[in-house]
């Protein structure tokens, strides 16, 4: 799977692409936990993922786990209307901060 | 093949209390505004046709007790949580007690809400009455004697009437009990449990609760996808949220609504009940995480079309 990224100063922003299933998402564990280096700020920008499947919800837990036992943060943004139903399903809210844009989770991550 | 559940409850039973019962009754009389409900007939079409099911019933309250009827001469069950008191009350009162039966229980394991309805079962006190439970813990016995020894509860094992055995089965192989093709599994649960894959004329059901599954990927080689592999049926314990299951409830031991659907649905599953639910529901959201689950197993790209259900006491399914 593609994962774009990009720095808004402190804040890495990871932009994965397309869905994040069985088969793409050890490669996104791999490269957000990566991301997730000690006190480091990281923003999951989903305005570009179809779908995230228990696996990729997974992998985010493990990067929340991560980013707390480093002093790191971690946040997602701009869930499309699939993936944000996803996330209430899987209470996954009460997991990571979710923000309604880029541009919120930037200023609250700032 | 008929299913009947007579306990969907997990890990305690849960009375509805008198104030969730005036909360049914004021919201029917509310929703009943403005329609013509004069007859009987009219207040039942009400009932069956505007009420949603958690105003107009409940999943029920009583723990783990499924019944399989599958044309055989014996009775069975997967395990004795407090439903089997109702299941043998209902025994009772429609052949009497002098009728001698012979019951074949399956028991995913030994935790107490699996096995709490025993000693109120009352066909356990007849003589004459052959009771065969069927498991893979050999510590079967010893725990059904704990349960009904000083000072935990006042009639000891030992004085029951039936003639009960234990028989340990061996997970992987298949019996044939009572016309049933029968195998076990072992699961991920504290203490381990087992599920049970019972088969007959083409029919399958699978009985799979207190299991937590805990893959990083879901894939073909996943040993559960064989076992659940195209069965009508699977009861699953989707006890908790995913968020829950992968946090803080991690090593509990029990499953989640989400890796129900996506692990059905990979087995290529036709019917998937979610049971043991979770004694904080409330009827409510044990019906907004059913409307979630199927919502989920619409929106996930999965080929396989799924039937999703939940689980309550008296629910009946003929597969």
């Amino acid at each position: 799977m593609e994962i774009g990224e990009r720095r808004d100063g402190d804040i890495l922003i990871l932009s994965p692409a397309g869905r994040i299933d069985n088969d793409t998402s050890p490669a996104f564990q791999t490269r957000l936990l990566a991301a997730l280096a000690p006190g480091a700020a990281v923003l999951v920008d989903f305005s570009s993922v179809q779908y995230i499947s228990s696996a990729g919800l997974r992998a985010l837990m493990m990067g929340s786990k991560q980013a707390k036992a480093s002093k790191g943060r971690l946040a997602v943004a701009a869930l499309g209307l699939v993936v944000k139903e996803i996330f209430e399903i899987s209470r996954f809210s009460m997991v990571v901060e979710v923000f309604g844009t880029t541009a919120d989770a930037l200023a609250a991550l700032r | 093949m008929l299913i009947r559940f007579w306990g969907s409850r997990g890990s305690i039973p849960t009375p509805l209390g008198y104030r969730s019962v005036r909360n049914k009754v004021r919201d029917a009389i509310v929703a009943a505004r403005g329609h013509q409900l004069d007859t009987p007939e009219a207040v039942d079409n009400f009932i069956a046709k505007e009420l949603p099911f958690s105003t107009s019933s409940t999943y029920g309250g009583n723990s783990s007790c499924v019944e399989i009827e599958a044309g055989g001469d014996e009775y069975v069950l997967c395990d004795v949580g407090s439903g089997v008191r109702e299941f043998g009350n209902a025994l009772i009162a429609k052949h009497g007690p002098a009728k001698k039966s012979r019951f074949n229980i399956f028991l995913s394991h030994t935790h107490w809400d699996h096995i709490m309805g025993f000693p109120f079962f009352t066909p356990s006190y007849i003589p004459g009455n052959v009771i065969r439970i069927h498991g893979c813990h050999s510590a079967m016995r010893d725990v059904f004697i704990r349960q009904q020894s000083n000072p935990c509860f006042p009639i000891d094992f030992r004085a029951l009437g039936a003639t009960i055995e234990f028989v340990e089965l061996e997970p992987g192989r298949s019996y044939e009990i009572d016309g049933l093709s029968v195998k076990a599994i072992r699961q991920n649960h504290p203490s381990d449990s087992y599920g049970f894959r019972f088969t007959k004329n083409g029919k399958s059901m699978v009985y799979s609760t207190d299991s937590e599954h805990k893959f990083d990927v879901l894939t073909e080689n996943y040993p559960f996808v064989e076992f659940f592999r195209d069965a009508d049926l699977l009861i699953f314990d989707a006890q908790y949220s995913l968020a829950d299951q992968i946090s803080i409830k991690e090593d509990w031991g029990h499953s989640s609504n989400m890796v129900a659907v996506e692990l059905a649905q990979l087995s290529r599953v036709k019917h998937l009940v979610m049971y043991h639910h979770e004694p904080m529901f409330d009827d409510k959201m044990i019906e907004k995480v059913l409307g979630e689950t199927r919502r989920y197993a619409e929106i996930n790209g999965s080929p396989n079309k799924l039937t999703v259900t939940s689980a309550y006491d008296g629910l009946e399914i003929v597969i």
